[in-house]
Order: C-alpha cells, then structure tokens, then sequence
C-alpha cells in the first residue's frame, strides 16, 4: 500500500536565511494605506492584527516604527461600558480583543489607559457555571475563551476573580483520549486548541493533570516530512502551527521531540523575499498574522537574532518579566 | 486576511489549511460581489414585504449605528442597509452576503430578530447561504445554533451538516455543530453509518474517526466486549486498507486503553501479523505501547526480558531508520523502558531534555507572583 501522506514540497530556491529587516518593512507599511481592500475586510479582528504587528515588530527590537500615540487612543476608544473591548471603534465588545488590547498595552506598559476593573468585571461575567467561558454575550463556549480569560487576567494581575477550580474542570473535561484538548468536550484535539489548553493549565499552575508524554507525543507526530508542523493529523503544514505545536511542547517540556533543524527550513522558506512577511506556506501570499508565528516559532527554535519569546502568552519574555509573570512549564 | 476567522492574539485558527489561499478568497469575494447569493436568497430590497422601506447607502446617514470601512471597491450594490438610530421602528437590518462583515453586524442582527418576532425561518435560509458561502467562520455557525434553539427545531441540522461536510469533511466548525445537535436532542440514530460512509470516502478523516468514538461514547460505550471486538475488528480492517494512517492507530490505542493493549486477546498475533504486508511506523509504535503495557503490567503471559529486548529494538529502527524525524522521541522511550525495567543502571543522554538555564532562553529566575 503507497504510503499517501498529506505535505508540500519545499522547492530548492526557497529562501533559507532569515529577512529580518524585510518582515520589519512589511510590518511597518501593513495598514498604513487604509483603504486597501484586504485591509478593510479584517477590520473585524483589527484589535489582534496590532498586536500580531507590534509583537512581531518588538520581537525583532524594531517596535519604535510603530505609532503608540495613535494605537493607545484607538484601544481607549474601544472600551465598552461593560468593561469588555471591540476589534475596531463601534464594534462589539469580545473577550478575544479584549486579549489583544491588554497584551498591546502591556507591550506599551500602559494598561491603565483603560478601566482595568472594568475588563475584570467583563471577564468574570463570562465565566459560566460549568466553568466554561462565553466568548461574548451570545454565549459561544470554546477553550480558547478559557485561555483569553485567564491570560487576560494573568497580565493585569486579578487571576483570583474568578472561579478557579470550576475553570481548570472545564479545560479538564476537554481532554481527549489520545491526549489532546478540542474546543468543547469531545471536539476533536486539534493544535490551536492544544495550545489554548496547556496555555490555561500554565497559567493556573495545573500542568500537571496533563499526561505529558502521550500530549508530547500526538504533538510531535504533527511533524511532517517536508519539517512543517500540522494541525491535527493528515492536514497539510501551516507555519503558524510552528507557534502552536511548538509552543505547547515548549509548555509540557518535550520540545526536542520536534526536528528543530527541517522545522527551521520549513519556516523560512515560508518567507517571502521580494514583499516581507511569512506565508501560511511556501509560495503563498504573506500576512501579518502568520508573520508572527513564523517569527515566534524561530525565537522558539532558538534563533537569536530574534528576542527570546514566551510561549504561554506569545510576547516578548522582557515584557513578562516586567510584568512579573512567570507562568509555569514543565520539564 | 479576510477569511481568518475570529482570530487573536496566539488564539487563533488559521483554517485555510487545505491550501485555499488567503488572498484568493478575498478575491473571490470581490468577483462573486454582484452574484446572487446561493440558495435562491432573495435580497431584503426585492423582498415586496421591504418594498415600503428606503434602502440606505452604505456608510452613510447621520448616526450609523454599524461604522463600517469601506473602501471604493466595496461600494457596489450589495444587500446592505445601514441602521438608523431612533426611528419608532427598526427599519432595517444590515445584511451583507460576506460573512466577514456578518461578524460585525451579527449583534444587530440577533437583537433585531428577537425585536422584531421575525420569521426565524427566513433567517435558517439566510444563514444556511451564508454558511454555505463562508463555512469556516465561527460566528455564522455559533448563530445558527441560536436559531436552532429559539425554533427548538433540529430538523433540518444533520442534513445540513451533511452538506458542508461534503464539501470539506473536515471542517472543524461543521463538526462542533453536528455534535452539539446531536447530543442537544439526541439524535444518535444513523450516525455510526454516516460515520462509516465518510470512512469509506476517506479512511484517513480524523474528524470521523472522533466522531466515531464521540458516538459510541455516548451511546453502547466501550465496556460491552462485543462492542469492543466489533471496534477492534473494524479498525484492523481499515488499518488494512491504509496502513499509514496516523488517526485509525490512534482510535486502536485510545479504545484499549483502559483495558490494556497486551491483555487483549489475539491482538499482538493479529498486529504482527499486518507487520509483512502493511507495515508502517505506526505499527512498529503501537508495537512498543503494547510491549510497553506488557511490561508495566508485569503480564504473565510475556517474557519481561525479551519483551524488553524486542521493545528496545523496535524503538531503534524508529529512531534510526523508520521514523527519524522523530528520533528524540524514540531515544527517549528507549531510556525511559530500560531505566524502568532494565536490570543494568539507568541509562542518560546528551539529548534528555536540559535544565531550564541551560536552553537557548534567557535564564530567568522564577518571580514572585
């Protein structure tokens, strides 16, 4: 029986150094022109595309070309009365913005431009009573809301507020039996939710409960033959799975289960030479969002030209330093 | 940009995963901007009940409630009315055939509907077309949901769901939905079939193999040893069909798991067996995990030491020849069975994973809280 196995082939002219300064010049024009069509339509999500930009740009010391006088009052002019902020001006309030804004002003260090007790309010009033998490008032549960709220709440330094133990059983009962997390009991384990999920049990010192060894390695079977990372398995690679694999691994202490060195070429040859930026593979159009995975899963990798970068919350580790947080991992 | 779904921060998914670019999709939003919507969707300006209504341009008039940017490409005839603030009754409602711009204005959407005792038929054919256009956005599923439980009518869901998914049997959103109805009114009746057509299309869709376990799960469950041979019989036939096939081993493992893989009867001599005409790294792995158990528990039907010893070996062809990617992995199983049940003294290595202050991150000390 052939052996059928879902992946890309990396062409021998992909590019294989790092443009680091290329990503910098991307980043710092992205958004600039703002009647650019692509630019528009994600207005939706406009609160974690700054974060996804100057994250990026701070992970490679070139957060300065980003203008923090404007991007401080646009996050001031998206707070809620509820507490809660929007992606955008006029838009409503969800728990994921809510997440991108405090991260962006944490980077600044400028969290209280906004009504801190607010937001905690916001996020407490999410919590359901299974513990589980609404993403916004419509009341979409997902264990990526579990993550937004704690981390949330982790930077601004108010885990207490909420109910801690009815939290962490939620996460729990996620738990699938080949040892991966999905977004609600029984949905399939799938990276993106893996990540949220050994996010949380950093965050609330519960990594514990996770079998480790059976998670690392359904994690590091992600690997395919080309050295990218997938999702979940026979999907084709993504780099931005190089931040969520490899950040979880980095989170349960397995991450030298992964081939650092084929991941590596995986990764820049997702880059594009001529505009900047990382693509979700190779040859593809580039974004920011995956320009930040791309450059968090090297930082990961160990590069160092790149600021060393936490894997729980995805930001500079000088920032959480000053933040005074230091979530667990295991090892 | 405009097809990544609800995403934040490190949260996201990216569910473009199967090629479909980013950037194509935006352009065909643009190309397809004048068609009509699938689905025999009818715009609210032809609808003879709207008819008395003035259509509003986009973004305009005096207090938009909905600031939507647009850019000169945007502004072409779409079913769009921008909402008035203050008016005795809701005149409009914003409907735009892009479910990027449905995420902005689903909040109004809900409130009018419930406002307005509309027909929520009409809104399960609205959403139906959008998710038919947009099937891998969070916030159009989550909606339909709603509708679902304000009619309390399943009806049409499993169907539905159906549909997508033959589109794309993986799509992760359709898959959460078709769970929640199922388990929300109990509809597990012909679902192990439909999961076994899809395998039939595709032995190696992960999404049906969790479906399949989620099924049994809440229905027989595993502890009926009929149930469980019929499970175990089923996925070796798979297994082979499609040797290679990371999700069937996987579902093997996670169904015998509690029992322990090294006490079930038969299944070494019927894995070995696969070993000459379908062999596969999985199969060498799921040899280790039984040999593994067997060890662990101390089975008295094994010899401890060559059990080892045949452990040890399938762990070096995985890491030296079958399965290198991932020769970490194997080295370290390899030292973890020798430390636990060799007989000599512990075994270290140069690759076991380094302490903290040893890695390529700065040294950090742990902080006080």
């Amino acid at each position: 029986m052939g052996t059928q196995v879902k992946d890309v082939i990396i062409k021998p002219d992909a590019p294989n150094t790092l443009l680091l300064d290329k990503h910098a010049d991307y980043i710092a024009a992205y958004g600039s022109k703002k009647d650019d069509y692509e630019y528009t339509l994600s207005e939706y999500l406009r609160m974690s595309g700054i974060y996804w930009g100057l994250t990026v740009m701070d992970l490679m010391g070139q957060l300065s070309r980003m203008n923090r006088e404007e991007i401080i009052e646009f996050i001031k002019s998206c707070q809620h009365d509820c507490g809660g902020i929007s992606a955008s001006i006029g838009h409503d309030p969800h728990l994921l913005y809510t997440l991108s804004a405090v991260q962006i002003l944490s980077l600044y260090d400028s969290i209280n431009v906004i009504d801190v007790e607010k937001v905690v309010d916001y996020v407490k009033g999410l919590q359901q009573e299974d513990g589980s998490f609404a993403g916004d008032k419509w009341g979409e549960i997902d264990t990526r809301f579990s993550f937004c709220a704690v981390a949330t709440l982790a930077l601004l330094g108010k885990l207490d507020e909420i109910n801690m133990d009815k939290a962490v059983e939620f996460v729990l009962s996620c738990m699938n039996f080949d040892g991966g997390f999905g977004c609600r009991p029984d949905s399939e384990s799938h990276a993106g939710q893996i990540y949220c999920c050994t996010g949380f049990l950093s965050i609330t010192g519960q990594l514990h409960k996770v079998n480790a060894d059976l998670l690392g390695w359904w994690l590091c079977e992600r690997q395919l033959p080309s050295g990218g990372l997938n999702g979940r398995p026979e999907k084709l690679p993504d780099v931005c799975y190089s931040w969520w694999v490899l950040a979880s691994l980095k989170i349960i202490g397995r991450i030298h289960w992964i081939d650092k060195a084929k991941l590596r070429s995986f990764i820049l040859a997702c880059q594009d030479e001529e505009t900047g930026g990382f693509a979700d593979r190779p040859g593809d159009m580039v974004d920011p969002f995956h320009t930040l995975f791309g450059v968090a899963g090297l930082s990961l990798l160990g590069d160092e030209q790149i600021k060393p970068v936490n894997p729980v919350f995805c930001m500079p580790e000088d920032v959480l330093q000053r933040v005074g947080l230091q979530p667990d991992l295991l090892s | 940009m405009s097809s990544v779904e609800e995403i934040s921060n490190p949260v996201a998914e990216n569910l473009e995963e199967d090629g479909v670019e980013e950037e194509n999709t935006v352009e065909e939003a643009e190309m397809e901007y004048e068609e009509p919507v699938k689905g025999g969707y009818i715009f609210y300006r032809d609808r003879k009940e709207w008819a008395d209504l003035e259509p509003v341009p986009q973004d305009d008039g005096p207090n938009p409630v909905v600031k939507i940017a647009y850019s000169e490409k945007c502004n072409k005839s779409s079913d769009c009315f921008g909402l008035q603030k203050g008016t005795k009754s809701v005149q409009v409602t914003c409907i735009l055939h892009e479910s990027v711009v449905f995420d902005v204005c689903r909040h109004y959407r809900r409130v009018l509907l419930q406002a307005l005792d509309k027909d929520l038929r009409e809104e399960m054919k609205y959403i139906t077309a959008i998710i038919e256009d947009q099937p891998k956005n969070y916030q159009v599923w989550h909606h339909r949901r709603m509708v679902v439980e304000w009619l309390n009518d399943p009806s049409e869901e499993l169907q539905f769901v159906a549909e997508i998914l033959s589109q794309d049997a993986k799509n992760y959103h359709a898959w959460q939905h078709r769970q929640w109805v199922m388990q929300e009114y109990k509809l597990w009746d012909g679902e192990l079939e439909y999961v076994e057509e899809l395998l039939e299309e595709d032995v190696r869709n992960n999404s049906a193999w969790n479906q399949r376990h989620f099924v049994i799960s809440h229905t027989s469950g595993y502890s009926d040893s009929a149930i469980l041979e019929r499970e175990v019989q089923y996925t070796l036939k798979q297994i082979k069909k499609a040797p290679h096939n990371e999700s069937a081993w996987n579902y093997l493992n996670g169904i015998l798991q509690d029992g322990g893989l090294s006490s079930y009867p038969g299944l070494l001599e019927q894995v070995t067996e696969l070993q000459d005409t379908c062999s596969s790294p999985y199969l060498t792995a799921f040899l280790v995990d039984l040999y593994e158990d067997a060890l662990e528990t101390n089975s008295s039907s094994y010899d401890q030491q060559e059990t080892l010893n045949k452990a040890l070996e399938l762990c070096k062809l995985l890491a030296e020849e079958k399965d290198t990617i991932r020769r970490e992995y194997w080295n370290y199983v390899s030292r973890s069975l020798q430390n636990t049940y060799g007989s000599g003294d512990p075994v270290a290595s140069s690759s076991d994973p380094p302490p903290p202050s040893s890695s390529q991150q700065p040294d950090t000390e742990p902080s006080d809280p």
